[in-house]
């Protein structure tokens, strides 16, 4: 097997790889995590605006 | 909240975000006197020249500026999201004081004329060793804190951080090797088209990860907090990430249209360009969009009001970038001020901007104060700094594209219709308005600074304590 073949497979599966993240990110067992996730930073002290902040990101 | 708490590490960042404001006046000052020396070409004394300088300008704005800040934000951010003290002990002073080391080096060698020639890599040798131990001591800082973090998951801004930690101790380790011949000079162990091609990799991945993963992770932690809200959409964050990931490693090629460099590789680096738009622009909508049902807050509030125009700086020179790189427009554009206003579009109005804005969230919070010195000053900041930028990329696109079509011209007998120094005599009035933009907004940051001693004077200096795991998962 010639070098570039190892290339073009490499390309390939690095494509197939960002479509399975894609596909990852848009399913609905994400969601949950994502959420989470997004309200880290507001997990800090400064009071009662905090606790308002719990919005659902896309 | 007790008091036997642990803290979190905020001396650091302290010690950092001053530092962004300090070299960023030293960087923009030098880019002011080279940006004069061009009007006014006695100002080239001695060895104090336009050759010399220039690297020293470059190099303060984005590694001694831009460095400074993306240390400040990273440091707070990861602890923050983390809910964890900076990991790493003696290695986290290290970080700051080996960075401070690097910068000066660069100020004292660069005007030397001790330099490897590679565009953004300049310095020598025994500074590359230098910067590659703080770069290691960085990444161990940084992802050993991700390791003792108490929270599940890991934010997406410190995605962003830890792509740029990773990448560019890649492109560093890569770029910059070379055989020492002496203490101050030493030769790439590239050559030929393989060295431009590695230089011009090393090259866009810098402004790739450096000046774009890292500032991306700057806006993902400063702008959800700043407008109260949680960043529009986590997915959409997600699959940007990956997606810069994935395509900006190609697009170095566009740097070398039209030379040496094989045909084919240039075209790849152009179609990768191109795809580049879109996880750029997620960037920028996400972040701009997350202000959706708050832009009443953008009226009053300088600190949104920096973040959001960088965001549309950067969705600007992220649009103007992939244009660029189309081969037919670069025979336009390349070797012209055009690629100059398109590289400050998106230094001052997107990484300096997001930075500043960053900075004035961090400072009165890290000095124990409620709010800035004065917000009537940040707002002129805010100005000032604006209109510089418009100034600056306005009359170096004219001048630009002028020059572009100047020395393209040809008569009808075939022989060119201008002499470069016609070019450049051309170009004088808009290098003229391009000084005056670069020195309104170094005004801005020297409004910044006054504001900064003022936020300081009198202030506390206590490390805020981490947060309880305990409160967060309610």
């Amino acid at each position: 097997m010639d070098i570039n073949d190892l290339r073009s497979i490499v390309t390939v599966v690095g494509l197939l790889c960002f479509l399975a993240i894609v596909w990852w990110a848009y399913g609905k067992s994400s969601k949950k995590g994502f959420e989470e996730a997004a309200n880290l930073p507001f997990a800090e002290h400064d009071g009662q605006d905090a606790a308002s902040r719990t919005m659902h990101p896309r | 909240m007790s008091g036997t708490q642990t803290t979190y590490n905020d001396k650091v960042v302290r010690q950092f975000a001053v530092m962004t404001v300090i070299w960023g006046i030293v960087g923009m000052l030098v880019g002011v006197i080279v940006a004069a020396q061009l009007v006014w070409p006695e100002l080239n004394m001695g060895f104090l020249h336009f050759g010399r300088l220039r690297p020293l300008h470059t190099n303060a704005v984005i590694f001694a500026f831009g460095g400074c800040a993306l240390f400040a934000t990273s440091y707070w951010c990861v602890q923050r999201t983390s809910h964890a003290r900076l990991w790493g002990g003696p290695l986290v002073p290290f970080t700051f004081w080996g960075w401070q080391i690097v910068i000066l080096l660069a100020a004292i060698t660069l005007p030397l004329g001790i330099t490897q020639s590679k565009e953004y890599a300049e310095l020598e040798w025994p500074i590359d060793i230098l910067i590659t131990l703080v770069w290691v001591s960085y990444a161990l800082v940084f992802f050993g804190t991700i390791a003792k973090r108490t929270v599940s998951h890991i934010y997406v801004a410190n995605w962003f951080f830890g792509a740029f930690i990773i990448a560019v101790a890649l492109l560093h380790l890569v770029n910059s090797a070379a055989v020492p011949v002496t203490l101050t000079k030493s030769y790439s162990v590239y050559s030929g088209v393989q060295d431009a091609m590695i230089q011009w990799w090393y090259g866009h991945n810098a402004v790739g990860f450096f000046l774009t993963a890292g500032f991306l992770g700057m806006m993902y932690y400063f702008v959800p907090k700043q407008a109260g809200r949680p960043v529009y959409s986590y997915r959409l964050s997600v699959v940007h990430f990956w997606a810069l990931i994935f395509t900006y490693m190609w697009a170095g090629p566009h740097h070398l249209h039209y030379t040496a460099l094989p045909d084919w590789t240039q075209s790849v680096g152009m179609v990768f360009s191109l795809i580049l738009l879109a996880p750029s622009w997620g960037g920028m909508i996400n972040g701009i969009m997350t202000l959706s049902g708050a832009w009443h807050k953008l009226r009053d509030d300088p600190i949104l009001k920096f973040l959001i125009t960088s965001l549309s700086f950067y969705g600007m020179s992220t649009f103007e970038g992939p244009m660029m790189a189309i081969k037919t427009v670069n025979a336009l554009s390349h070797y012209t001020d055009w690629t100059v206003g398109h590289v400050h579009s998106g230094a001052l109005g997107w990484v300096a901007m997001v930075s500043i804005g960053s900075i004035y969230y961090l400072l009165p919070k890290l000095f124990g104060k409620s709010e800035m010195y004065s917000t009537k000053l940040m707002t002129t900041h805010f100005w000032i700094a604006t209109i510089g930028t418009v100034l600056y990329i306005a009359s170096t696109w004219i001048s630009g594209v002028m020059q572009g079509l100047m020395w393209r011209a040809v008569n009808a007998d075939g022989t060119l219709a201008y002499s470069f120094v016609e070019s450049v005599k051309g170009s004088y009035p808009f290098w003229a308005i391009r000084w005056l933009g670069g020195v309104l907004f170094l005004t801005g940051m020297l409004i910044m600074a006054y504001n900064m001693f003022k936020t300081m004077a009198g202030g506390k200096t206590q490390d805020a304590p981490v947060v309880v795991p305990a409160a967060h998962h309610a």
